[in-house]
């Protein structure tokens, strides 16, 4: 289903007013579930500025300094008006970004800040505060992504909180292995709002974010059919409403500039190379992510959307991978090609960035078994999530194949919810998709 | 007319009766769907057992009495007094707002009737079934068209029914301590319980939702005899089963590869001990015309396990499937050891050729031999 | 474990002997451990059979319940249990130490593999609870053995904690078979790759070990085919004798059973000493010495908590007590990993083939080098280390530089110079690294005399620097927020723990 953009504004708007409504009344706080691009940033800006407003101080607790200072800028653009803290560490250096904005003041202890209507940092410097007394409001962004001991350490500081996320992004996990503490409602291995649903479940209502302001009407429907089952969103923007363009020609076609066009036309296309078991740092196909993105650079891509139109450069692609050895292969093999400002990096790393062209090395491409960790729904959603225009997924031949004989064999843990969707569904949709647009390299 | 692919099943299996399907052993069909050899056997009804036993392979599969007393024991400890105990926990762990429900048990009336009549009887009782009245049902009769013959499933299960919806329950003897239980065991109970629950949406026809996905699994409570219930979804577990009975209707195409003759048949002797009279040699080359897919796991849920591994001994898959991963793509060992002391790759093996000599290189810098 | 441990594997498949993997021991073995080799009955949970247990090679105690299902039995076998484990730890707390010291040494029990791990888990949860008087009094040392094998249990999942093993486990952390890690859980098996007998490979060995006539399970299950060819007539022979009241005929049912559990349990019994003298034949790490020490420091502290006879562990973790469990493990866990790595160089090639460690020479050095943008001028000097290893760490990156001599100087990645790709491929390519030196030579704005190395020296810089974090701090356990269930109830023993059935 698409829908035009101002019929998806109105949609955006009439979930932010009952979330927002709901904040008033809520005796514990809301969970706000935030599917790729729906606008989390805006949502969090929003409610401290109305919990502010009405009088109620509120922290802002998020998961990396990055995070902090974005959303301290966007919140200081939004209210110039509003004195606004930066919780930060001793090491803490003020990034160019933040120079301009007077209002936003930083300091390392709390309690330099505790007159401010909002302060923000990060949830490991807020875990170090202690005798801070209480604040009436916290809102904790990426709380999907935090993990619920994490949440243990701060929760002592709030009475009431929003918490905000993407289900479907990849869990918190641990390197240490043990059941010891799986099926607890409290397991310290499980994310914040798992935990703090699982005991107040009855007075926390549960929101979702109707609309994605980033993926395009080619990628909503399938985004949110493999990965979101329960919580189904749309784009922002109609079918033609974003564009991508290349302005040069190409001297000596290949499959890669099919690939690249097919992208264009229909936000999607699937690269395929021939079916063989190989290390992850399959060469071959690590050398195809690259030649997509330098061709993709050669042949000056424009992207139209409603904002306008801009150039695709180097800074706007990304390519994703599973693992950090096949990133550092892609990036030596842009290195060789001469292909310089392009991210290459990791689901992991790639959490919560958007580009306009993304391409993706399949997870599962040139393997003979599907782990958990290959398989895990979180890893694709974030790989097939970060586009605005189109998504290129490189993957050798056989992953169905590969898929249709996956012995199910997963333990199963007495009180631990089902969590959907499962992994290899998730794949098998996205994969019945892709296959649509193949290109055979 | 009989279908021309039971007729080549029945022929691979040769003239042995088909061994008899349970919802173990339909769950078991998940436990490695990329083997043919596996595939062929269990569509077949062939007797792994009996063929791994008669060429040299016997499989080190068994269970104790001692095993299959205790769970008696405990089956009929729930089922007692028309199951009062079980009433109770329904009502109070999981809530069910059941004053009090009636107790139907189907092996009263029917005993040692043939499967058609106890499928139908059972298929009559529980469509016409009082839906207001919460009612216990004790040993139905379901049954699942498997390769083009028809499983009866027998559980141990209880069918519950509450506002027109029905719930497996299922009862098992191991532990539940503190709340956790065996990780293995829980999944194979899950899969079991959602084969009962496809055989029996299946039996009610109509509405999937007549069944619901939460199955219930009774457990001795920590290290006492006295039961407690879990609720568990099996929705996971029910699309697994979808994929599994899928694919083996489509065993006509797996079929196609191999020749019509082809044939498990053990050439049994007349008389009551059937002794197979097959050469032993001849029934291993028949089986090793259908390739297999040997992985360690196989060790603990195939009966063929011991003749696979020996097939598969100098392959890389022999050492483990993360040991495989790592040789990315080398089949034998042989060949990794060779790329690793720095023989030429074929083109496509580059990268792997170059880690290997890279680890060779560690081992001979670190402890001073070469490979 | 990497590509380094499954080419190992491999090569042992070729040789037909178990590879080493590791070049130094990295689990402490006591000159006295306590071997304890359970057996359970089929069906139940934690329902114990038999069990070998003993310090003494020679001096096995062989402990049998003849009636498995009879519940006073169960506690006077954990009684005679008790009464060989028990006098086995005090033995290492006899010393009168004072609050802030720790025992000099401390028990170490061994158990055949995971399922040993397991059984002694629960057998401990089975136990602690117990009362020793009252309605459902067992014998008074029965709750303290609980409490004592519940401390082992949660030792074993700590990962530098050597308190507890498992003999497969520790095994197969410094030995690679020929065959799967799934093989190698069993004991006979796996013993046989490391180290077959004459005239036979380790896979003809591994086969025969497979045989349950000669090297029946190492347990906690029995082998079916014994139980029902061997233990079921036994235990009915128990049965019926003590049912007739016959009391000769009762000794002769007995020992019968003994002798048939005892033909189980020897095979092992030989095996987990053979296990130990294998262990004790590889030199054992450095760091051993600082690993036993906190377990030494874990034992005390619950000789103390014994003596203060507090409540027996808790049934499950409250929030607080799990979150701060976790960062515990975890810190632990970084501890070992950053250790292993430094003091044996086959850990440290699995991150070399990883990517998060490279090592090789110093091919420049600029040892003059300074940064004086700071208060006073400090020397940074500048190695270039050439590698034929994958560099994975990016510039910025904080690593450890070992040198030769062992000595670790804090350094930074300043340039990373990839070979060409073609000299990659031949594997001739080597990566050049710049890393600035940042600690270890000296307060002074010129380096210490060795405090920079020397062009030509063989160099390892590892992103595994081991620089941790302050322990976290928790809220109480009465101050457990809301989003976590707030505070949980206070234990209080009662007659349901007391009485709770052992079948």
């Amino acid at each position: 289903m698409v829908v035009s953009t101002e019929v998806a504004a109105a949609r955006a708007k009439a979930a932010t007013e009952a979330i927002l409504a709901d904040l008033k009344t809520a005796p514990r706080g809301v969970v706000v579930d935030s599917p790729p691009g729906a606008g989390k940033s805006t949502l969090v800006v929003r409610a401290a500025a109305e919990l502010a407003d009405a009088g109620e101080r509120v922290i802002v607790i998020a998961q990396t300094n990055e995070q902090v200072d974005d959303l301290a800028v966007r919140l200081a653009v939004a209210h110039p008006e509003m004195e606004i803290g930066r919780l930060s560490a001793q090491a803490y250096a003020r990034p160019e970004r933040l120079m301009p904005h007077e209002n936003v003041r930083h300091e390392t202890n709390p309690a330099d800040l505790e007159e401010r209507p909002a302060v923000i940092g990060t949830a490991a410097k807020w875990a170090t505060v202690s005798d801070a007394g209480k604040w009436p409001w916290a809102i904790v962004d990426e709380a999907y992504q935090m993990r619920s001991d994490l949440l243990l350490r701060v929760a002592g500081l709030f009475a009431k909180a929003l918490f905000v996320g993407d289900p479907g992004q990849l869990d918190p996990f641990s390197t240490v292995e043990t059941q010891r503490w799986t099926g607890l409602s409290w397991d310290p291995m499980s994310s914040a709002v798992e935990v703090m649903l699982a005991h107040n479940a009855d007075v926390v209502p549960v929101h979702a974010l109707p609309v994605s302001w980033r993926l395009p009407a080619s990628a909503a429907p399938v985004v949110s059919r493999a990965f979101y089952p329960f919580t189904p969103f749309t784009s922002a923007t109609d079918a033609g409403e974003r564009k991508l363009r290349w302005t040069a020609a190409s001297l000596a076609r290949t499959p890669a500039d099919d690939a690249l066009e097919l992208a264009a036309e229909a936000g999607w296309a699937l690269y395929q190379l021939p079916h063989r078991h190989t290390l992850r740092t399959d060469r071959e196909a690590v050398a195809a992510c690259a030649e997509l993105a330098a061709r993709a650079l050669r042949r000056g891509g424009v992207a139209e959307s409603e904002n306008g139109a801009a150039s695709v450069t180097p800074e706007r692609i990304a390519i994703g991978t599973a693992h950090r050895d096949q990133a550092a292969a892609v990036r030596a093999a842009l290195a060789s090609l001469g292909v310089s400002g392009v991210t290459v990096d990791t689901a992991n790393r790639l959490q919560g960035r958007e580009f306009e062209l993304v391409i993706v090395l399949h997870p599962l491409s040139g393997r003979q078994d599907a782990t958990a960790f290959h398989l895990e729904t979180g890893r694709l959603c974030v790989l097939t999530s970060r586009h605005r225009q189109a998504c290129v997924v490189v993957a050798r031949e056989g992953i169905p194949e590969l898929l249709d004989r996956h012995p199910s064999v997963e333990p199963v843990h007495l009180n631990v919810p089902v969590k959907f969707p499962d992994g290899w569904e998730a794949h098998q949709s996205l994969l019945a998709h892709l296959s649509q647009f193949a290109i055979r390299a | 007319m009989p279908d021309p692919v039971d007729a080549r099943l029945d022929r691979l299996r040769g003239r042995a009766n088909p061994r008899r399907h349970n919802a173990r052993t339909i769950s078991a069909l998940a436990t490695n769907p990329g083997c043919a050899r596996r595939a062929l056997m269990d569509a077949s009804g062939a007797d792994k057992n009996l063929i791994a036993e008669h060429t040299g392979y016997k499989a080190p599969f068994g269970q104790s009495n001692f095993a299959i007393i205790r769970g008696n024991a405990f089956e009929s400890q729930v089922k007692e007094n028309g199951a009062a105990p079980l009433l109770g926990l329904l009502r109070d762990h999981l809530r069910l707002p059941i004053e009090e429900a009636g107790y139907h048990d189907f092996n009263e009336a029917l005993g040692n009737d043939a499967n058609e009549v106890r499928y139908a009887r059972t298929r009559q009782v529980l469509t016409s079934a009082d839906k207001n009245q919460g009612t216990l049902f004790d040993h139905p009769l379901l049954r699942l068209k498997i390769a083009g013959r028809h499983a009866y499933l027998e559980p141990d299960l209880i069918a519950f029914q509450l506002h027109g919806q029905f719930h497996i329950v299922e009862i098992k003897s191991f532990s539940v301590i503190d709340g956790q239980a065996d990780p293995a065991k829980v999944a194979a109970a899950a899969i079991q319980s959602a084969v009962y629950v496809h055989a029996l949406r299946d039996l009610l026809g109509g509405d999937p939702e007549q069944v619901h996905h939460q199955t219930v699994l009774v457990a001795p409570e920590n290290f006492s005899s006295r039961p407690v219930v879990t609720g568990i979804d099996v929705r996971k577990q029910l699309t697994v089963i979808s994929r599994q009975l899928a694919r083996i209707g489509r065993i006509d195409e797996l079929l196609e590869k191999f020749p019509e003759d082809l044939t498990f048949d053990l050439d049994p002797a007349p008389g009551a001990d059937a002794a197979p009279r097959r050469d032993p040699d001849d029934l291993l080359s028949a089986v090793r015309q259908v390739e297999a897919s040997y992985a360690p796991e196989c060790l603990s849920t195939c009966e063929l396990c011991y003749l696979c591994r020996d097939e598969a001994r100098g392959t890389t898959a022999a050492l483990g499937k993360t040991v495989r991963d790592d040789f990315g793509g080398i089949e034998f060992v042989a060949s990794a050891l060779n790329l690793a002391r720095g023989s030429a790759p074929a083109p496509d093996r580059e990268e792997v050729a170059a880690q290997l000599r890279h680890g060779s290189a560690l081992r001979t810098e670190i402890l001073g031999e070469t490979l | 474990m990497t590509m380094l441990t499954s080419l190992a594997r491999a090569l042992a498949a070729e040789r037909g002997r178990a590879e080493l993997i590791r070049t130094v021991r990295h689990v402490h073995l006591s000159p006295r451990p306590l071997v304890f080799i359970p057996l359970e009955l089929a069906g139940e949970a934690n329902g114990p059979l038999a069990a070998l247990v003993g310090d003494d090679p020679e001096k096995p105690h062989l402990l049998t319940i003849s009636e498995p299902r009879n519940r006073t039995q169960r506690f006077a076998w954990a009684a005679d249990l008790a009464a060989i484990v028990l006098p086995y730890i005090d033995s290492f707390a006899d010393a009168d130490i004072g609050e802030d010291e720790a025992y000099q040494d401390a028990p170490q029990l061994l158990v055949p593999n995971p399922g040993g791990l397991g059984f002694t888990r629960l057998l401990g949860r089975s136990t602690r609870f117990r009362r020793t008087q009252g309605e459902y009094a067992v014998p008074e040392s029965v709750p303290l053995l609980g409490r004592w094998l519940t401390f082992f249990a949660e030792r074993s999942e700590v990962p530098a904690s050597s308190l507890i093993l498992s003999m497969t486990d520790a095994l197969t952390a410094h030995w690679a078979t020929g065959q799967s890690a799934m093989e190698d859980g069993h004991l006979a098996a796996l013993l046989a790759w490391i180290d077959p007998p004459a005239g036979m490979t380790g896979a003809e060995a591994a086969l025969a070990a497979e045989d349950p006539g000669k090297w029946p399970p190492a347990g906690p299950a029995t082998h079916p085919d014994f139980d029902n060819d061997v233990l079921e007539g036994r235990v009915r022979a128990v049965r019926s004798a003590a049912d007739a009241g016959d009391e000769g005929g009762l000794n002769r049912a007995q020992a019968g059973f003994a002798a048939a559990l005892r033909s189980q349990l020897e095979p092992t019994w030989s095996l987990m000493w053979q296990g130990v003298e294998l262990l004790r034949g590889l030199r054992e790490a450095d760091y051993l010495g600082k690993r036993w020490e906190r377990d030494r420091w874990s034992f005390s502290g619950h000789v103390r908590r014994l003596a203060d006879d507090g409540a027996p562990q808790a049934r499950r973790d409250n929030a607080v007590r799990a979150a701060q469990r976790l960062s515990s493990l975890e810190r632990d866990q970084q501890f070992i990993d950053v250790q292993a790595a430094f003091e044996d160089p086959l850990v440290m090639a699995e991150q070399r083939m990883s990517g998060e460690a490279f090592a090789g020479s110093a091919v420049e050095v600029l040892a003059d080098r300074t940064d004086d943008t700071g208060k006073r001028t400090v020397p940074r000097p500048w190695v270039t280390i050439a590698t034929a290893d994958g560099v994975l760490i990016e510039v910025g990156k904080k690593v450890k530089v070992v040198r030769a001599t062992g000595t670790r100087q804090d350094a930074i990645v300043r340039i990373v110079e990839p070979g060409d790709e073609a000299g990659a491929e031949r594997g001739v390519g080597t990566t050049a690294v710049t890393v600035e030196l940042t600690s270890g030579m000296g307060r002074k704005k010129t380096p210490e005399p060795g405090g920079v190395p020397a062009v030509g020296e063989f160099l390892i810089a590892t992103t595994l620097t081991g620089d941790f974090q302050p322990s976290p701090k928790w809220p109480e356990k009465e101050e457990t927020p809301w989003t976590h269930g707030g505070p949980p109830p206070e234990y209080v023993p009662n007659d349901e723990d007391a009485g709770e059935a052992w079948s």
